[in-house]
C-alpha cells in the first residue's frame, strides 16, 4: 500500500509542476497563440497525472472510470475549444507573435 | 493545520477575486474574476462539505452565469453603459449598503441555533421521504413547496426575458466549422446522459434537477452557439411546452397530494419515490431550457429578427 501511496504522490507532483509550468506560460508568453498552445498541452498533462495518482487511490474500479471519463471529456473540450478559439482570432486579423518585431 | 492553512488560502482567495471583479474597471476582466470566483466558491462548499451546493455552484454560478454575463457584455460593445462608472456619491451609498448587508447577514449567521438545527428532525424522517439524499428529501418533500415556488420563478424569468426583446438565434454554421461540429457531436450526448445521471443519483446522492438541469442548460448553450438556435423559433409551441412542464408537473402533483393525503406536496409514504422522481424529471428539462432561454436572452425569433436586436458581429464568416 505504502508504495502505492508514494507513486500517487509522486504523480500529484508532477501534475502539479505541468500546471504551474502551464500557468506560467499564460502568464508569460507574449501573445494567444502561444498562451493557447501551452495551457491547452498543459493543463491536459497536469490533470491526467493528477487523476492518474487519484484513480491509484480510488475505492471502486467505478470511480477510476469516472476519472478516466472526465480526463477523456476535458481533454476532447480543450482540444476543439482551443482551435475554436485560435481559428476566431486569426479570422478577426490578431497575428501570430514574431521574434523581429519585438 | 495544512487544513487551516488551505481554508484561509481560499477565503482570502475568493474574497480578493470578488473584489477586483467588482473595482476592475475592465469589464470582460471583471467577469474573467467573476467566473474564477464561482469556481472558488465551489470548493468553498466541497470544503464546507456541502456538495450538492457545490455542483450547483460551479455549474450555475460560475459556468451558466459566467456565460450569461459574457453575452450580456458583448451585447453592450460600444454602448456607453459598457465603460465603468466608479466614483461619486452613488458608489459611496452603495458601499455603505454593502457594509450594512454584511452587519446584517453576520449577525444572522451569528444568532443561528447551536450546531445540528434541524439535522436530526431531517435524518430521522428520511426513511419516510422516499429518497436517501437528505439534501433531496429537504427540497422535494420536507420544504416541497418551497422548490414548487422557485420553480415557478423560473418560468417567470423567462417570461419576463421573452417580453423584453426578440433574441438572435444565428450563431455558427455548422457546415463551415467541422471543429464546432465534431464537438457538439461528441458533447451534446455526454451531457444528455450525466444529466439523466445526476437526476438519478440524487435520489441517494449528490446531484438532482437542478445540477442535472445546469448541464442540460450547458448543452443548450453549446447548441446556440452552433446555430441550433433557428430550429428553436420554428418549435416554439414544444419550446413552451418544455419550460412549463416542471412547474405544471409540479403544480399537478401538489395538488394531487393535497385532494389525496390532505397536503400540499405530502406524497404518499408508498410512492413517495416516484412523485420526487417525476416532478424532477420535469423539473430538470424545464430547468434546463430555462437557463439556456434566458442566456438566447429573449424570444427566439428567427434569423429575420437579426436586423432589429442581437449581435450581428459574429453572423461573419471567413
Amino acid at each position: 500500500m505504502p508504495v502505492i501511496e508514494a507513486i500517487s504522490l509522486a504523480l500529484l507532483a508532477a501534475g502539479l509542476a505541468f500546471f504551474i509550468a502551464g500557468t506560467a506560460a499564460l502568464v508569460r508568453f507574449p501573445d494567444l497563440y502561444c498562451r493557447l498552445h501551452a495551457v491547452t498541452k498543459a493543463d491536459n498533462v497536469g490533470l491526467g497525472l493528477t487523476l492518474f495518482a487519484l484513480a491509484l487511490r480510488a475505492d471502486s474500479a467505478l470511480d477510476v472510470v469516472k476519472l478516466g471519463l472526465i480526463w477523456v471529456t476535458v481533454l476532447i473540450a480543450s482540444a476543439s475549444v482551443c482551435y475554436l478559439i485560435a481559428n476566431e482570432a486569426h479570422r478577426r486579423g490578431v497575428r501570430p507573435w514574431t521574434r523581429t518585431r519585438t | 493545520m495544512s487544513a487551516a492553512l488551505f481554508d484561509a488560502l481560499l477565503v482570502l482567495t475568493i474574497v480578493a477575486l470578488a473584489w477586483r471583479a467588482l473595482a476592475d474597471p475592465d469589464l470582460f476582466r471583471a467577469v474573467i474574476r467573476f467566473i474564477a470566483m464561482g469556481l472558488m466558491m465551489a470548493v468553498a462548499w466541497i470544503r464546507l462539505q456541502a456538495p450538492d451546493v457545490a455542483l450547483a455552484e460551479a455549474a450555475v454560478g460560475s459556468a451558466l452565469t459566467g456565460a450569461l454575463v459574457l453575452s450580456g457584455l458583448a451585447r453592450m460593445k460600444g454602448s456607453r453603459a459598457a465603460r465603468r462608472d466608479c466614483s461619486g456619491a452613488a458608489t459611496f451609498a452603495l458601499g455603505l449598503l454593502a457594509l450594512v448587508l454584511l452587519a446584517v447577514v453576520g449577525a444572522a449567521a451569528l444568532s443561528l441555533p447551536a450546531p445540528g438545527g434541524l439535522t436530526a428532525e431531517a435524518l430521522g424522517a428520511l426513511p419516510r421521504s422516499g429518497v436517501t439524499n437528505p439534501v433531496t428529501a429537504a427540497l422535494l418533500n420536507y420544504r416541497g413547496y418551497d422548490t414548487l415556488l422557485e420553480v415557478a420563478v423560473l418560468l417567470l424569468a423567462v417570461i419576463a426575458v421573452w417580453s423584453l426583446d426578440v433574441a438572435w438565434t444565428g450563431g455558427a454554421d455548422l457546415e463551415r466549422s467541422p471543429m464546432l461540429a465534431m464537438l457538439l457531436r461528441l458533447v451534446l450526448p455526454i451531457l444528455v446522459v450525466a444529466a439523466g445521471y445526476l437526476l438519478w443519483i440524487g435520489a441517494f446522492a449528490p446531484g438532482g434537477a437542478f445540477q442535472g438541469g445546469a448541464l442540460l442548460a450547458g448543452g443548450g448553450v453549446l447548441a446556440l452557439l452552433g446555430g441550433l438556435g433557428k430550429r428553436l423559433a420554428r418549435h416554439e409551441r414544444a419550446l413552451r411546452a418544455g419550460l412549463a412542464a416542471g412547474l405544471l408537473v409540479f403544480a399537478g402533483v401538489a395538488g394531487g397530494t393535497l385532494g389525496v393525503t390532505g397536503e400540499l406536496v405530502g406524497y404518499p409514504e408508498a410512492s413517495a419515490k416516484w412523485w420526487i422522481l417525476l416532478i424532477e424529471s420535469a423539473a430538470l428539462v424545464s430547468i434546463g431550457l430555462t437557463l439556456a432561454s434566458l442566456y438566447l436572452g429573449g424570444r427566439p425569433g428567427g434569423l429575420d429578427a437579426a436586423t432589429g436586436s442581437g449581435n450581428p458581429e459574429s453572423t461573419a464568416h471567413d
